[in-house]
This record gives C-alpha cells, structure tokens and sequence, in this order.
C-alpha cells in the first residue's frame, strides 16, 4: 500500500529525519488559518497517492493566508491522474542550497534491498537516471549487515553526497525495516542555506503482507475506491475491477490472469479479475458470483476452474446455491477441469439452468463468453 | 533421473500437524512420497496415522534429520513463522526447503533466502505450489494424478497455470514440474531450473511459465541465450492487466514501463523461445515440437 505524502513525512519525522513544518487539511477556510500558524507564506500540496503532481498544478506557493486559501479550494477537488484530491498538505517553504534523491527498493533479481542515490535530486530524476546512469548510485545492502554508518557514508561517497546525509540515510532505512516498507524514497532531499538536510517530500509503500504485525494505517487500507472491490475484500476475495463486460472468475492468480487474456483474444474485454483462491469452498464461489453479478457492465461471466487443491464439485454447488440469493440475468459459461470435474459437471447439469451453459476447454469457453457479451449490445 | 526430487528424497513436513499439513501430508504420501516425518516441538514423540502409514513427529528439524536422514523439508507455517521455520531448516543443513506459505512479508523472505544461500539450503518458494517428479515424488501440493512420468520439464510461477499445462501435456509426460512461486523474491528462479533442466539426462524440452512482474522472464531468456541447448517453449501471463494493479501474486504488477507480459514475450522470442498464445496453443506447440524431432 502507498502511503500519502503526510503519512511518510510522520514516519520521517518519528525516525527523527527532519522535515519541514506542515499541516493538513480538506478545508479551505482551514488553510488560511494554517498558513498563518506557519507564517503567512506556505507550499499548498495535493494529497494523492500518484506521480506529476507538480506537473499537474497540484502543488503551488501561496504568498499570504489569504493566498492560501484560494489556492487550497482551487487544488481541492481537482482531478490528477484519475485521483480526486481530498486533502492539501501546507508546508513551510524552505531555502534550498542543494537537491539529492535517496531511496530504498526491493531488487527483486538480488534477492535483497537496493540503495539508490544521487546528488542531481528533483522532478527530473527520472531524465537523469536515464541520461546519465553514472550520477546515480546504486549500492546493494547485505540484509543481515543492514545500513550502518559505514554502510550509509559509502552510499553518499559514491552518489557525492554530502557527509551531513549518512545520518539521513541510517535513519531512512529504519524507516523501511521497521514499519515493514518495500520502498521508501525523498526526493528531493534538501540541504537548506542554515545548512541542515531536510527530506522535502517522500515516498512510502507499505508491504501488503506485513498488515498482520503493523495495523497503524489498518483503517485506511480497508477503504477501496470501488464499492464492489469493497465488497470484494471484505469477503476475502481477490478482486480487481476493470473496464470491460465479460465478469471472470477463476481459481488461481495465474490462470485468472491467463483467462482475462484469452477473453481478450477473442475480442471481448474483461471486466474484473477475480481469484477464488486454492481449495475454494461452495461459499466463496456465491460469494464471488454475486460480486460479479452486481457489476452493471457485466454482460457474461466466465467460471474457469482447474480443480487441484479446489474440488470442482464444491464450485459448482456454490454456483447453485448462488441461485437462490441471485436470479441470474446474464449467461454463464462454464469450464471445469481437474479435481472431481465430473461430479461438478454433472451438478450443474441436474440444476439445468437456461442461462448456464458449460464448455470443455478454456479457449472454447472463453471464445462462447465473449460471443455473448458482443451480442448482447 | 528428475531435477531435486527422487524416489529417494526423504520428506519431512514442518507443520505437518495443522490442518493444511495434514491435508498435503494424505495426498504427497498417496503420490508416493517418502515422508519421514513432522515437525512440531509441542508434539514430538507423537505419530501420526495417514491410512496405512505411521508417521513420527520430531521436536525439531534437526532431530528429524538425525533420525532419518531427512534432506527435503516442505512448509506449511503461518507466515508470521517461516522466517524462524526457514532458518531451522538451515541451520539442521537440509539441502532443500520447499515455503508453500503464501502472504510471508518481504523483509522476512529476504532475510531467510540470505540465510538459507549462506548455509547452502536451496529455497523452493515461497507461495508456490512446490515440486513433482511424477511417479516418483511430490513435495508440495501440486495433484500428482493429472500427469505421468515423461521428458518434458516445467518451471512456472504460477501454481493453477502448471496444473493445467501438465494436465494438457499428460500424455506426454514430465520428467519434473517446479512451481517456483508468485512472490517478488523467491528462492529458486526459472533460471536456476532451466540450468537443472539443461544437466538432466532424462529431460528433452523445458516449458517455462512466466507472468507480469520484474524481469525474471527477461532474464531467462538471456540465460537461455548463453546456456540452453534444449528446446524451450513458454507461456506468460497477463498481458491484459492493467499497470499499478496486482493481480492476485504479491509480485504480478506492472509498473511504468517495467514487467510487462509484451516485454517478456519478446525477449523469449528474440533468443528462439516459442511462446503460446494460450495455455493450450503452447501445449500444442510443445507437442509440435517433440514431433519434429522424431
């Protein structure tokens, strides 16, 4: 999970990293009264979980408090890359000397945690890396070593950093070990005219699969932009929505994935993704049909399951009992395979619903969804 | 012969006694599996009867090497435990571990696979559906009866893509199928098999199954390139998703430009990979291609 810009600045700051002073707020009339707590003049940011704020208008200097309330209602509400922004975060603007970038990744290949580095920080780290890959540093860290002092003072060595930023770079790392991150990124780092490194803005993702000891921003992440992927994840269920009308659902992330793609290749778009799991009972298939079923772009839902640890019998006795809380107005093609087809075939069969139809093959069952999906335009 | 897993492979299964171990235990026991033992410092001493065969439980990993030789370990641990579960594994120097646990944090995986690397343990996983050599052994969850014994071998990070492609290719049969796992870091890569796959005698086409996310397929197509004289045919998955989304593994998301299933199709293709449009078209194209060199 991303964390917003605030979110990371308060792990920044309770890892004893400096930031500058800032609030946040959804109010207008509110910013004004904040910008004159920090001063009069202040940095109004968009609080949204995407890249190219700046580039988007989304992050702008407000003279004066009343400055800053204008702005503030003009960024609130604005729409940058699909995200409405809900939030601004006003910031005590700061007198920069010099621009560094510092982060953390996982490299996946490695197997461990990468440093990245460079002096040239800023928008433009991404044109630099590219242009010239020499002026950033890339250090692996031995993950039983950690990032010690010694660690972090050959990090700033190589990417010309300043030495005052090996503080900096120990105590980011806490930050990633600790809350359980997967990335942590300031860009840009500054180095004020007084002199001091302060991180300017930043970047959190949290590790999805380390909720279970780190409930802090728990609330938060319960929140989906969908209401059906709300739904979804409430259930348990592994649900992506996408933009198309044929409603998948499958056993397994890759076959899922395989069958979104071979609904494709047909013709017809996916619209959603969803995964019943390994060994899926009766009730996670209802479960997921009547998500599927309550999406209106839905014109035809493909069941493919490969039955290995998930017994195709106990999927289709979930989708009959489906039946009874559901009345299906949309087709269902059907494949089953593997693990006690036959017994799951020949329950769907006794049931003899008019809109239940079942294939044998993938590609067979995916080319007959697709059909009816275009035809029912 | 197969790659790291034999008749001979002595099993032990650390969890053995939760409802999923007892579960797998049935089934890898039915496939043939030399299972030797659980693991369970709360119930060491114990056995445990699966149908016609007792199996002894030991208070910990080295104490169930010491006994019987165990060189394999297949787990199913809670997440929160692997780590520890992993090092264990280590440390009794068991030359394969198999993590069928899916949902493990990232710093925990990065912080065993160092470990197990540094003492020689060999990491299959974690959140994979483990390993099969059919016939022989079955260490995992893979369903060992939806194929035979053959000479084709498979590495896949998807579990439900593997099972389908050897359930396509069951007449054919496969010498061992590897599911390497869904995670962004695992143990075991498609090149370390493909390597495997390469040295094995008894192997004569490698199927590789690939999905979105980092560049481990490209990767193995540089490998392939350098080190591979056997036929490979692959598969990827996801070309459909959309980027900054994870579709169901931890480690299938596409983001920027990075991880695309185009990407990784063509850098299959540009080293002489035949790569499928469906699951089925590649099993086709697998078939084609033993044909031909009849």
């Amino acid at each position: 999970m991303d964390l917003y810009e605030h979110q990371a600045r308060e792990l920044f700051a309770e890892h004893g990293i400096l930031v500058p002073r800032a609030e946040i707020t959804d109010s207008s009339k509110e910013a004004r009264e904040i910008a004159r707590r920090l001063g009069g003049r202040v940095v109004v940011k968009a609080q949204v979980k995407s890249g190219g704020r700046g580039k988007a208008g989304g992050v702008r200097v407000a003279a004066d408090p009343a400055a800053a309330e204008l702005t503030a209602r003009q960024i609130l509400g604005m729409d940058i890359k699909g995200h409405t922004v809900g939030t601004v975060m006003l910031a005590q603007p700061v007198d920069i000397e010099a621009e560094f970038y510092v982060s953390y990744v996982l490299d996946r290949a490695a197997g461990t945690f990468l440093a990245i580095a460079s002096a040239e920080g800023g928008t433009e780290i991404e044109e630099v890396a590219a242009a010239r890959p020499e002026a950033v540093a890339r250090i692996p860290v031995d993950p039983a070593e950690g990032v010690t002092t010694a660690t972090a003072a050959r990090i700033a060595a190589a990417a010309g950093l300043p030495p005052q930023t090996v503080d900096v770079l120990v105590r980011l790392w806490n930050v990633l070990t600790r809350e359980d991150a997967v990335l942590v990124e300031v860009n840009p780092l500054v180095r004020t005219a007084q002199g001091r490194i302060l991180a300017l803005d930043g970047k959190v993702t949290l590790d999805d699969n380390a909720r279970f000891r780190r409930e802090r921003w728990g609330a938060q992440e319960a929140t989906h932009d969908d209401p059906l992927e709300a739904e979804a994840a409430a259930k348990g269920l592994n649900y992506v929505k996408l933009e198309g009308e044929v409603g998948i659902i499958g056993n397994g992330a890759g076959l899922v994935m395989s069958t979104l793609d071979v609904v494709a290749g047909c013709g017809a778009r996916p619209a959603n993704f969803l995964d019943i799991g390994g060994g899926a009972s009766a009730r996670t298939m209802a479960d997921g049909l009547n998500v599927i079923l309550s999406d209106p772009s839905v014109r035809s839902v493909f069941v493919n399951v490969f039955g290995g640890i998930t017994a195709c019998d106990a999927v289709a006795d979930g989708i009959v009992s489906a039946l009874d809380s559901v009345r299906l107005t949309k087709p269902l093609v059907v494949r089953l395979d593997g693990n006690n087809a036959a017994r799951g075939r020949a329950v769907l069969d006794a049931r003899a619903h008019p809109l239940i139809q079942q294939v044998p093959t993938m590609d067979g069952a995916a080319r007959r969804a697709a059909e009816l999906a275009t035809n029912a335009t | 012969m197969a790659i790291y897993l034999t008749k001979e492979s002595k099993v032990l299964v650390q969890g053995m006694t939760g409802a999923e171990g007892m579960k797998h235990t049935r089934r890898m026991l039915a496939a043939g599996t030399n299972v030797v033992g659980g693991v369970n410092p709360r119930k060491a001493g114990r056995t445990v009867d699966f149908d016609d065969r007792a199996v002894p439980v030991f208070g910990s990993v080295a104490d169930g090497r010491a006994r019987t030789g165990a060189d394999v370990t297949v787990l199913f641990v809670p997440p929160a435990f692997v780590k520890a579960a992993v090092v264990e594994a280590a440390d009794a120097g068991i030359p394969l571990a198999v993590v069928i646990t899916e949902g493990i944090p990232v710093h925990d995986s990065v912080a065993f696979h160092a470990y197990a690397r540094r003492r020689g343990t060999r990491v299959i996983g974690p959140n994979c559906p483990g390993l099969i050599t059919p016939g022989e052994s079955n260490a995992g969850i893979i369903p060992a009866d939806i194929t035979k014994p053959g000479r084709i071998g498979l590495v896949s990070k998807s579990g439900t893509l593997t099972y389908q492609l050897m359930y396509e290719l069951r007449d054919i049969g496969f010498s061992t199928c590897v599911g390497i796992g869904g995670d962004p870091v695992v143990g075991t890569s498609h090149i370390d098999c493909l390597g495997a796959f390469q040295d094995d005698p008894e192997t004569d086409l490698i199927v590789l199954i690939g999905e979105i996310g980092g560049d481990a397929e490209e990767r193995a197509a540089a490998y392939i390139r350098d080190h591979v004289t056997k036929p490979v045919v692959a598969y990827i998955a996801g070309f459909t998703a959309p980027e900054g989304r994870t579709m169901g593994h931890a480690g299938a998301i596409v983001s920027g430009s990075s991880g695309t299933a185009r990407a990784k199709k063509e850098a299959l293709e540009a080293v002489g990979v035949r790569v499928g449009s469906t699951p089925t078209e590649t099993a086709r194209l697998v078939t084609e291609r033993l044909a031909r060199r009849e």
